[in-house]
């Protein structure tokens, strides 16, 4: 074989290798989705959602108490997380150019790639130690921490698609920048931004280690915040690791119901963002 | 008009420039709030144990003794191991997506493989639990006696262990990986490939001159999924078998630093049991900032110079792993 098709064999050979790689990694993907649906939909029911868990050994059974707690857990998360992350998002939109502004978007990157559990380690510290209990409120603030970052990062893109000349044309009509900002620009990105939002609700509704010892668990029905809460993930570890067979069932259930949630806020994400491009294409 | 505005107007828009910087500096003050109270409640044990804390194997909370040395390794290897496993494949997939789809593969594979990146840690561990370790096992029980004598493969065939956690964090680490790599290869200047080709270069010389030209974001990539590899918890937890012991056996079950505090966080009944978790997370969350830090930095180099021309691709923020668009 000489030299030039010997390269174009091995050039061949890395397309094929490429290829391959896509192959592989939707393998385990598929498989997962697989199981989780199968499994999921074969012990789901009504009753999963409007019951409450059943004891060891009694089949049926729900988690309606963890599906209320998920939601609580995540009310709490976005009001904390929402109004931070946005207006820290406009911040770095408008000062883009400040030394500042790029030690907050690069902070906000890092703090992303910070582990969940170091997070929740974090919001023990302030919520659960001093007042030596368990709570929602402290689930919800670690919650909360991770979206910070996303929502801030993503409210500054969508800020900067929109045009220069919107806020030119506000500060011209003799606008102030917090006018130009509040009443011009930011409704412009507002679908973005619900984007940002769906985005980062997406990425926590699934989260478990930061709950385990700030949220908890707990057996019981409660709509307060200032005691340990059910949620989904935490109940859904807690049925895996145990050893009862109606438990894992209950365990499959949850999943299928928290991949169906993240999965909506997904979808709701690209449905908002595709009306965003529209807007702005006419 | 904006160098004489009314003394008014300009207190209004230094009044806005400080509101908002106030929450932007809520970010960076999260930052330092972690490392502080993280350092403030981890003092009993840096300061009875001192720098063995990391050197020591023994971790037995009934006797009062605490060394991290077996969480250090596990997380190590493991994170190691899942480096090796998904480089090569969400490269493989950064390249496919960015220089050789057909276009209408494009977004749907692109879409597929940013899935992996959607599903939850628990979900992975639930099947971890399920459906990978008892295959796993199935390997184990059928691996040839000659096999078994390397230190890699010895040790009862359980399921849970090392190997298992390593193929887990793999397949979650290549969506991080891939997707941080492809706007890497994206913001890569076209003319790089086309000089190659005009020099008479084949596909794989081409592509290899695109991956020279943007080898720092490249590395960024890779560190980035490391990150994410050191940090993650859950699904981890529920595959490695949970055992402070260091083995470079793939059967041998271990434990890491995140799964140590997520098993054993509520049970510590002792100040300095919980002090010692938390210098774990301390030192998790270093190891995470400083590897997040750098990658970042790489992959800016990159494609901040690429960014100032081009017009952006539509839907920056909508990837579905989330945040990880550079």
């Amino acid at each position: 074989m000489n030299r030039t098709s010997r390269r174009k064999v091995l050039s061949g050979v890395v397309v094929f290798l490429c290829a391959a790689a896509v192959v592989v990694a939707l393998v385990p993907l598929f498989f997962v989705f697989a199981y989780v649906i199968q499994k999921g939909f074969s012990s789901l029911s009504w009753d999963f959602f409007t019951k409450m868990p059943k004891p060891v050994g009694e089949s049926g059974g729900g988690m309606a108490n963890a599906i209320v707690g998920s939601l609580i857990l995540i009310g709490i998360a976005s009001a904390i997380a929402v109004p931070v992350g946005v207006i820290a998002g406009v911040y770095v939109s408008e000062y883009g150019k400040r030394r500042f502004a790029s030690l907050v978007r690069f902070t906000a990157d890092v703090l992303n790639g910070v582990p969940s559990i170091v997070i929740g380690i974090f919001a023990y510290g302030l919520a659960v130690l001093p007042v030596k209990h368990f709570s929602a409120l402290a689930g919800g603030l670690a919650l909360g921490f991770m979206m910070i970052p996303i929502i801030t990062r993503t409210t500054e893109e969508l800020l900067n698609l929109v045009p220069g000349i919107l806020r030119e044309g506000a500060l011209a009509l003799g606008a102030t920048r917090a006018r130009a900002a509040f009443s011009v620009m930011v409704p412009a990105a507002l679908p973005g931004i619900m984007t940002g939002i769906l985005v980062a609700l997406a990425r926590i509704s699934g989260e478990t280690a930061p709950l385990l010892f700030t949220a908890f668990n707990n057996r019981f029905f409660t709509t307060s915040l200032n005691q340990p809460i059910a949620s989904l993930p935490v109940q859904v570890f807690t049925y895996a690791i145990a050893p009862y067979e109606e438990w894992h069932q209950q365990a499959w259930a949850g999943a299928l119901v928290l991949v169906a949630m993240i999965f909506l806020f997904s979808v709701l994400a690209r449905v908002v963002t595709r009306r965003l491009e529209r807007m702005h294409r006419t | 008009m904006t160098k004489t505005p009314s003394p008014r107007r300009s207190a209004d828009d230094r009044g806005f420039r400080l509101v908002t910087g106030f929450f932007a500096l809520l970010v960076v003050l999260l930052v330092a709030g972690i490392f502080v109270e993280l350092f403030r409640t981890s003092q009993l044990s840096i300061q009875k144990f001192g720098f063995h804390f990391w050197v020591t194997k023994v971790w037995d909370p009934v006797a009062g003794q605490f060394g991290a040395f077996p969480f250090i390794w596990g997380t190590l290897y493991s994170s190691l191991l899942a480096m090796l496993i998904s480089t090569p494949i969400a490269l493989g997939i950064a390249i496919f997506l960015t220089e050789l789809s057909p276009r209408v593969l494009r977004t749907p594979l692109t879409f597929l493989t940013e899935l992996l990146a959607a599903i939850p840690s628990i979900v992975y561990g639930l099947w971890g639990i399920f459906v990978l370790v008892p295959l796993v096992r199935q390997l184990q029980v059928h691996t040839p006696e000659w096999m078994r004598k390397i230190p890699l493969f010895s040790g009862p065939p359980l399921g849970v262990g090392m190997g298992a956690a390593a193929l887990i964090l793999s397949v979650m680490v290549i969506p991080f990986t891939s997707s941080v790599a492809r706007e890497v290869l994206k913001a890569v200047p076209n003319t790089q490939r086309e000089a190659a080709y005009a020099l008479g270069a084949t596909r794989w010389e081409a592509i290899q001159a695109a991956l020279r030209f943007g080898r720092t974001g490249i590395i960024g990539a890779v560190i980035l999924g490391l990150g994410r590899a050191i940090g993650e918890t859950m699904a981890v937890t529920m595959v490695i078998g949970n055992s402070p012991r260091v083995s470079a056996s793939l059967f041998a079950p271990q434990y890491t630093m995140a799964a140590v505090i997520a098993n054993e966080f509520t049970e510590a009944d002792t100040d300095l049991y919980l002090n010692a978790l938390i210098e774990i997370g301390l030192v998790l969350f270093i190891i995470t900032l400083v590897i997040n830090a750098v990658s970042r930095l790489l992959i800016w180099s990159v494609t901040r110079e690429a960014s100032v021309k081009p017009a952006k691709t539509a839907s920056p923020a909508v990837s579905a792993a989330p945040g990880v668009a550079a």
